[in-house]
């Protein structure tokens, strides 16, 4: 019937035609939307009295915008995206992807030269163009920048998919080193380039891999086996109060109390799957939605112990083992050791590295557990509970030990957070944090590793660049703050990725096993199925 | 064939699903070395029996003895682990992992040092299997899926195997080779097997003993052969008739 009804409308209109109409069709649905959202816009006045503030001109470019949109979407990019289906008759070759056309070696070659000239005059840009048009330009260098990083990787493709986890773990790695000396470069001291730093490795580096670290635990319960898990958050309080509390009551060592913390988070993992062993899909997840709000509402009213909704402050830092110290008061003070300048980021650096090992650990945990019979019988029990059991495999302690697995990794990050922040409070640990996690296992691909990383990467990291753009500014106004809309374009992120690809970015499962060797299964054996 | 001593032995076994009783004191007993065959109509209690066997649901009154020990109370999982295996009703392989890794779920943990040679006999046992090694479980065809329900719960090296329904949904010649494949196994390896059927023909042409039961209730038994030529039997099973 649609398909019908597609053809006759193609038949009677041409693109041109239905984008016009089509655009009409938006720009009326977009007007009901935004009539009361954009177009009115209530205040005070003087006299404090509520007034409506009309901004027509505003809704007017809303819409305006939408139409445009949906006649180059109708008119011209789906006619794009038809021909790139059909295949040329003289060459019997589909044309050239989207991607080989816009990827090409004299349009590198540009963006490098732009990105050098813009660097070349990066200080003297608001002096010749003003500070308005500098900030299109700094804006323009960036997209260069992203544009010729992105040509490498596009040349590198087939090579950056065969080694994707390998070359992932150099990228972390070399991250601080990279940005240290980029940043000194750029500044010209070697201070400026560690004070420069501390923002790329707090708020981008460990900001990140602290959700990469909580999803890949997550996963565990939620993608592994199928224990959907709305309260995680309650591990990484549970996990970060034990080292608030012990670190300052007993004065323990961060590396003494990270496994006790894991242990203690994975202790409740256990007491929270007792009584929901019976639970599965909706109605467990509104279990652990609760648990995670009683851990919550805990903190908040055992005053005695947490101080309540102030908080625990001045946690003590890590050390490197007792034997470096990131106190400046102390005598084994890293920069005292070393005899280097004194700076807050060589503590940054070193968290990041301990949070990438932590990471990384979950990471091998996890890839080992799978290859094992617990690990498998994880995916057996997402898969089918009663074939599980009618196989002798035991469903409480499998249940029991993905929960208890799951949360001491939430354990763990929890402590690091602690060590990291130097005071923690109930306020971290609100229901949001849990469904951000979620969502990064979810739009990941629930199981996938690589997935769940990128995902982490594009949410948090995404979210976090909206900082820097300043130069939206100079597009919308001094007073427009492109931070207040992260949230929105988050949600927005979420929306798209879920249908463009609904099973998230990695949406294959991996085997763990193989009779001999890893096969392929030729076409004679798939050419039919009988039965 | 000579029956061997009673490996599996159900007696007055009550179940019920909330309030309302699907068994209705079933006796029933398979001899070691047997092929036996339980047949009856939608609804009759077939699928519960098997089910409760392995404890989901327990039996209320009654009690299931394997090999000497009374399993009526054990938990399912130390059923399994007893080496009584179950290709479950609807086959139940676990779709999103690959044949391979369906196999190795059925590997109990103190077989994994037979595990080789367990995979080659069932896959000696259906070839069409190793062909779809790599291949996730959900993308098989049904025949497929039978195949890897009953070589999953082989890889338990099982005393005793629990059918149920393996023709169901099936073409004529799978189901063939599904009831070739059962007796071989019978033949050669001695294999007990206990199986479900509404394809009352088949089962009882295959079967030592078969059991017909009607709403919950055990209302003959004898051996294949005769349950073949029974006029109740052929009325109600084998010639369409209404039941």
């Amino acid at each position: 019937m649609a398909n019908i009804a597609q053809a006759t409308r193609e038949a009677s209109a041409t693109p041109f035609q239905r984008g016009i109409k089509e655009a009409l069709y938006a720009g009326a649905i977009s007007f009901g939307l935004f009539f009361l959202f954009i177009g009115l816009r209530t205040d005070q006045n003087i006299r404090n009295e509520l007034i409506l503030v009309p901004r027509w001109g505003l809704l007017a470019i809303v819409v305006g915008l939408v139409m445009l949109g949906r006649f180059v979407y109708v008119a011209y990019g789906q006619p794009f995206m038809a021909r790139q289906k059909i295949v040329n008759v003289a060459s019997g070759l589909l044309p050239d992807s989207v991607a080989t056309r816009f990827f090409k070696l004299p349009y590198f070659i540009a963006s490098l030269v732009v990105v050098g000239l813009l660097m070349v005059f990066a200080g003297s840009l608001d002096g010749i163009f003003g500070p308005a048009l500098a900030g299109y330009m700094r804006f323009f260098r960036a997209l260069a920048i992203i544009y010729a990083l992105a040509s490498v990787m596009f040349y590198f493709r087939a090579f950056i998919q065969a080694h994707f986890s390998a070359l992932g773990i150099g990228v972390l790695v070399a991250y601080p080193i990279v940005v240290v000396v980029a940043l000194t470069l750029i500044s010209g001291s070697m201070a400026g380039g560690f004070q420069g730093s501390l923002k790329w490795v707090d708020n981008f580096g460990i900001q990140i891999l602290i959700y990469v670290m909580l999803a890949w635990g997550l996963n565990i319960v939620v993608g592994l086996a199928g224990l959907l898990d709305l309260g995680y958050v309650a591990f990484y309080a549970v996990g970060a109060y034990a080292y608030a509390l012990l670190a300052t009551q007993l004065g323990w060592s961060f590396w003494i109390l990270l496994p006790v913390a894991g242990i203690m988070a994975a202790f409740w993992g256990v007491m929270l799957g007792f009584p929901v062993l019976r639970l599965r899909g909706d109605y467990l997840a509104i279990v652990t939605l609760a648990f995670g709000e009683i851990i919550r509402l805990v903190l908040i009213n055992w005053r005695e112990v947490t101080n309540g909704a102030a908080g625990i402050s001045g946690i003590p830092k890590v050390s490197f083992f007792g034997l470096i110290s990131f106190n400046v008061s102390d005598p084994n003070y890293i920069a005292k050791v070393f005899g280097i300048a004194q700076s807050g980021a060589y503590y940054k650096i070193f968290l990041y590295y301990l949070i990438l090992g932590l990471a990384l650990l979950t990471a091998f945990v996890t890839i080992r557990l799978r290859r094992m019979p617990v690990g498998r019988a994880w995916e057996a029990l997402r898969e089918d509970e009663i074939a599980c059991r009618s196989l002798g495999i035991n469903t409480t302690t499998t249940k029991l030990t993905a929960f208890a697995t799951g949360a001491m990794f939430g354990g763990f990050a929890g402590s690091f957070f602690a060590a990291r922040q130097g005071f923690v409070s109930p306020e971290s640990f609100v229901f949001l944090e849990s469904a951000i996690i979620l969502a990064i296992v979810v739009l990941g691909g629930m199981g996938s590793l690589v997935g769940i990383a990128v995902a982490a990467a594009v949410m948090i990291g995404g979210t976090e660049i909206l900082r820097e753009m300043e130069f939206l500014k100079a597009v919308f106004g001094s007073d427009f703050t492109p931070e207040l809309y992260r949230m929105l374009l988050f949600g927005m992120a979420m929306v798209i990725v879920m249908l463009w690809k609904p099973r998230g970015f990695v949406g294959s499962r991996e085997p763990t096993a193989f009779l001999h060797e890893r096969k392929s299964v030729s076409s004679s054996f798939t050419k039919e199925g009988h039965g | 064939m000579t029956a061997g001593k009673s490996l599996l032995d159900i007696r007055g076994v009550e179940t019920y699903y909330g309030n309302i009783r699907a068994l209705n004191g079933v006796d029933v007993s398979v001899n070691e070395g047997e092929i036996v065959a339980l047949i009856g109509a939608n609804g009759a209690g077939k699928s519960t029996l098997m089910m409760t066997i392995f404890g989901t649901p327990r039996a209320r009154r009654g009690t299931i003895t394997f090999a000497g020990t009374d399993i009526t109370d054990l938990p399912t999982h130390e059923i399994a682990r007893m080496r009584i295996a179950q290709s479950p009703e609807g086959r139940r392989i676990f779709p999103r992992m690959t044949v391979m890794e369906n196999l190795q779920m059925g590997a109990s943990l103190d077989n994994l040092k037979f595990f080789d040679e367990d995979v080659e006999k069932v896959f000696t046992l259906f070839p069409r299997l190793k062909e779809r090694i790599a291949q996730r479980g959900g993308t098989l065809s049904g025949g497929e899926q039978q195949m890897l329900s009953i070589g999953r719960a082989l890889m338990a090296r099982p005393k005793l195997l629990l059918l149920d329904e393996p023709s169901l949904g099936l073409a004529p010649l799978i189901v063939k080779q599904i009831f070739d494949a059962i007796r071989e196994l019978n033949r050669t390896q001695g294999l007990t097997v206990f199986l479900v059927e509404q394809n009352a023909f088949g089962a009882l042409k295959l079967a030592t003993r078969g059991y017909v039961m009607v709403n919950g209730v055990v209302t003959m038994s004898g051996t294949g052969k005769d349950l073949l030529a029974d006029p109740e039997v052929r009325a109600a099973y084998l010639e369409g008739g209404r039941h």
